[in-house]
């Protein structure tokens, strides 16, 4: 539980004079749940960003299984096992569920010779058995464009499954879905954590879902780390308090 | 027998008995066929990929010079040959035209792939409109090479060796290439159908509705847009040599870099017919060819005036085309419905 997955150390990001992200140094262990929480425009994102390779950053080191990937580009990040969902969730809108599900098939040993190749039957079987555990299964022939938003995030979540990453950066995965869903996707993550072994880093607004999920928990306001402690501790700190729940 | 193999069928038989049923349209009916390719190439990018290319043509045009060539060069000296344009110099017998045909062809078709993989990673890198309008300045660029390069006539042109009468038991040269623009478009239609059903196919989809997230998935984009590209400029090259022989002269602008016609063309018979499907460029093809054929028959002198106007309902009446409009219409057709089906065993976890 202690090896640093995902080790991001003193990360600075700007963007012309709003500096979003301010000497940043986050650890999350492997097959840990770690939480990201902070007022709307605390530079979340922006971290989620830089540490998948969307955007060069302008200080610091980001290392991923002892590997430096702040020179990487996102696509070669993605194939070294580190993924991430967006907030504004995408999904391939003219694609069918099990399309949507079949091409996030991990890429990492594509060749220019099995590019051409059919899908194997264990892959259909999989998409398939994945987009059950999201409940999906029963829309898995319609268009991912025509799902509601919820359930759109819910593919969104099972393409990622799909590609068997190490780690999985989750950008507000409850935001914007029916209340009634949300405890329902709280047990996924934990499943997907527990039963299929990956690390989780999580950006979320809602305070109870986080509580609920993550072990340990790091705030961000105006681009700089707060504080970072287990759930309980974090509840009571002041700090963290007057930050994130005064702005609210 | 099922449904789509008697289809099949039908289609085939009617494309191979069209031709000596109808033997004053051979040079029509082979056009239909290259119309049908034209549109199937095109939406590999256009409607698979989602990138609206204008320059594709330009692997048609650079294929057809480079068999020219190859089929001039393998007897004559190219430069001697068309600087002595309409002496009636350049005559082939049989078996050195077909060689250089097929040589020709083969050349065509590596170097329009080489062609496209050098210059395709580079210019795929451009999106939405800056592709197009880089893909448009790629055809027009191409077409003023060759009608500046005097080696191969510049813009008076190349007149490729007349069809050997000594060929003339294959039943003669329109009947000749025929049978080669629709074995093209055949093999085009099913290598095509094959591939986007596999890994490729689905990435291409993937690009298309939102190549930020394939990239964040992993997706190699660069590789796949490049390959995809290949695969349009091998089919359009190998389709360019028979038409510059068919038509008997190569206009640099006007057979072989043809932008404002076959380049136009090309995307008007995907959007018809319905961008994205398999069908669609097909139909597409067939419409529009056999509407024009109508227009320059009976509307003489108005043609391309009814051409415009056609133009212009396409696009108002068919934004998404005839497939896309059935597809609209009776989406449980094509598959996309909700499936109560319970799971199968061992799938639930
Ligand atoms: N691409 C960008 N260009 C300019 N400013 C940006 C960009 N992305 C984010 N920002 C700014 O950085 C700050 C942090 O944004 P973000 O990371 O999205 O916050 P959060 O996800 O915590 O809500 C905001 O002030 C936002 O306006
Ligand atoms: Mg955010």
């Amino acid at each position: 539980m202690s090896t640093p997955m995902l080790e991001i150390t003193g990360v600075s990001k700007a963007f012309g004079g709003v500096i979003a992200n301010e000497d940043i140094s986050i650890n999350v262990p492997e097959g840990s749940i770690t939480g990201l929480i902070g007022p709307n425009g605390s530079g979340k994102t922006t971290l989620f960003n830089s540490v998948v390779g969307y955007h060069p950053i302008d200080a610091g080191t980001i290392k991923f299984e002892g590997q430096e990937i702040s020179k990487l580009r996102v696509p070669e990040i993605a194939r070294l096992g580190m993924l991430r969902t967006f907030q504004q969730t995408r999904i391939y809108g003219e694609m069918d569920c099990v399309k949507n599900m079949l091409i996030s098939m991990p890429h990492r040993d594509e060749s220019l010779m099995n590019i051409f190749t059919n899908f194997p039957p264990e892959a259909t079987e999989k998409a398939e058995s994945l987009l059950e555990f999201v409940g999906l299964f029963s829309k898995r022939y319609l268009l991912a464009g025509e799902l509601s938003f919820g359930q759109q995030k819910l593919l969104e979540f099972a393409m990622a499954l799909m590609n068997e990453p190490k780690i999985l950066l989750l950008d507000e995965p409850t935001a914007g879905i029916n209340p009634t869903l949300i405890n329902g996707i709280i047990d996924r993550l934990k499943r997907a954590n527990e039963q299929l072994g990956i690390t989780l880093f999580v950006i979320e607004h809602n305070m109870r879902v986080i509580m609920n999920l993550a072990e340990h928990i790091y705030c961000l306001a105006h681009g700089q780390l707060l504080a970072d402690g287990p759930p309980e501790e974090l509840q009571d700190n002041q700090l963290v308090i007057d930050a994130y729940l005064g702005a609210h | 027998m099922n449904n789509s193999m008697i289809k099949y069928g039908l289609i085939g038989i009617a494309g191979i008995l069209a031709p000596i049923v109808f033997a004053n349209f051979q040079v029509q009916l082979g056009f239909l066929w290259l119309m049908i390719l034209f549109a199937l190439t095109w939406d590999t990018q256009g409607g698979q990929m989602g990138y609206n290319s204008f320059g594709n043509i330009l692997f048609f045009g650079l294929g057809m010079y480079v068999c020219a060539m190859v089929q001039v060069g393998l007897v004559y000296d190219v430069g001697v040959y068309t600087a002595a344009a309409g002496l009636d110099s350049g005559k082939l017998n049989g078996e050195q035209y077909l060689t250089g045909l097929a040589l020709g062809m083969g050349a065509a078709a590596v170097v329009g792939v080489a062609v496209a993989a050098l210059i395709g990673s580079g210019i795929l890198g451009l999106r939405g409109h800056y592709f197009a309008i880089g893909t448009l300045g790629l055809g027009i660029a191409f077409g003023e090479i060759f009608a500046g390069w005097d080696y191969v006539g510049a813009g008076s042109g190349l007149a490729p060796p007349p069809f050997p009468d000594e060929l003339d038991f294959l039943g003669g040269r329109n009947l000749f290439f025929y049978y080669i623009f629709f074995a093209l478009a055949v093999i085009a239609f099913f290598t095509l159908k094959k591939i986007y059903a596999s890994r490729f196919g689905l990435a291409l989809n993937a690009i298309r509705d939102d190549e930020d997230k394939a990239e964040a998935m992993g997706l190699r984009t660069v590789r796949i847009k490049t390959i995809s590209w290949c695969v349009s400029a091998f089919f359009l090259a190998l389709a360019g040599g028979p038409l510059g022989m068919l038509v008997g002269f190569i206009d640099p602008r006007e057979t072989a870099f043809a932008g404002v016609t076959f380049g136009i063309w090309m995307v008007l018979m995907a959007i018809l017919g319905g961008k994205g499907t398999i069908w669609g460029p097909v139909i597409g093809a067939a419409i529009f060819h056999v509407t024009q054929e109508f227009f320059w028959s009976f509307l003489l002198g108005w043609q391309r005036v009814a051409m415009g106007v056609l133009i212009v309902v396409i696009v108002v009446f068919f934004p998404r085309g005839i497939m896309g409009w059935l597809r609209d219409t009776w989406p449980d057709r094509f598959g996309e419905k909700v499936d109560e089906s319970v799971p199968q065993e061992g799938a639930a976890q």
